[in-house]
């Protein structure tokens, strides 16, 4: 059941810095850690995050072990037009997900 | 003999005075005891994840299950308003087992009954998940458990395992949480205990936890052996600690250090 939380504002000026805040639901096991029974508890994170505005990438961050479960990403970026934001998490065992924002520019 | 009997009372004496119950003014939960970064990431909801478990919950309300076919939305309609203020009172009396339940047992008790579909597994996904959006439409409102005048001999027994002393470290709960609750162990707050917020989303768990799955840790730290999860005295202890928090707001889902 992986689901998303974005925290985009709906409106900003032209030009203006904005914060965008994501938080993606995913258990992050690192590799390292083993089983009772001395088994490997396999990798499985998210390797890649990326944003896109209006189709244009925006940030972009690598992900490794030991970057917490549930990953919380937020960095900023300046507007000049309206348009969507592109969210996508790509991850061990094929893990994919999208999300979407839009936003106003006034 | 009268030394015995001198000593005896003394201890008494001491025990109460130390082990008084905390004054609503000076009850502070656990939220009182973070640093700012923590309680930011409570206090926003796309901070706090938490609230991914909250959606998973949302998700599972309206999904049907079991033999019967039902989801919860199908005979409780829409949470926001069924689930109002429900958390804020259990554990609560459970007239066909004759004893207590939580909100998880509740849960189950009606997966098994009305939807005739097998319980979760305590600390599975899904139960946390369920319990959490639940919970969390009762946030913001004032805890009101244990007041069923048929719970009081359940809170009279969750107050009698909450002072008795157990374990290797022969602490009982009230030695922290009544006694120094103001000071700390090893850099973390002690706390008062309160539970205020749960199903919470633990740092260092790095993932959503029951009360249950708090109080065991507590038990194993002073190293005695933890009840079962569901287990009476788990149960009976959580409905003490909810009548001993009665007047806090409900915090779910909180998030902890």
């Amino acid at each position: 059941m992986p689901s998303a939380l974005i925290n985009v504002p709906a409106k900003a000026k032209r030009g203006s810095v904005i914060e965008i805040k994501t938080l993606m639901s995913h258990i992050m096991e690192t590799g390292y850690r083993h089983t009772a029974s001395g088994d490997v508890v396999p990798r499985d994170i998210i390797t890649s995050f990326t944003c896109r505005f209006n189709g244009t990438e925006v940030f972009r961050a690598d992900l490794y072990p030991a970057i917490a479960a549930n990953p919380f990403i937020t960095f900023f970026t300046t507007v000049t037009e309206s348009g969507k934001f592109e969210f996508e998490w790509i991850g061990d065992r094929g893990f994919s997900e999208t999300a979407q924002a839009s936003i106003t520019v006034e | 003999m009268k030394i015995a009997v001198c000593i005896a009372l003394l201890t008494a004496m001491a025990g109460t005075s130390l082990a008084a119950e905390i004054p609503l003014s000076e009850r502070r939960s656990g939220y009182s005891f973070m640093s700012p970064d923590t309680r930011a990431m409570q206090d926003e909801d796309t901070a706090n994840p938490g609230m991914l478990f909250v959606l998973d919950g949302e998700a599972l309300w309206t999904r049907k299950a079991g033999g019967a076919d039902k989801a919860c939305a199908d005979c409780h309609n829409d949470a926001r308003i069924s689930m109002k203020g429900v958390a804020a009172h259990y554990p609560a009396f459970e007239k066909a087992l004759g004893r207590p339940v939580d909100l998880e047992g509740r849960i189950n008790l009606c997966r098994t009954n009305h939807q005739q579909a097998s319980p979760f597994a305590y600390e599975s996904r899904e139960l946390l998940a369920l319990s959490a959006f639940v919970a969390q439409q009762s946030r913001g409102m004032p805890i009101a458990a244990g007041d069923d005048p048929e719970l009081a001999p359940f809170v009279e027994r969750g107050h009698a395992l909450f002072m008795q002393r157990q374990g290797q470290l022969n602490l009982g709960c009230t030695n922290c949480h009544d006694d120094v609750w103001d000071k700390k162990l090893a850099g973390s707050a002690i706390t008062q205990g309160q539970p205020t917020g749960y199903p919470l989303y633990r740092l260092e768990w790095q993932s959503l936890g029951s009360l249950q799955r708090r109080l065991r840790a507590c038990i194993t730290g002073i190293r005695a052996q933890a009840y079962d999860y569901g287990s009476p005295e788990l149960v009976e202890l959580e409905l003490y600690l909810m009548s001993r928090a009665r007047g806090m707001p409900i915090e779910t889902p909180a998030v902890r250090p």
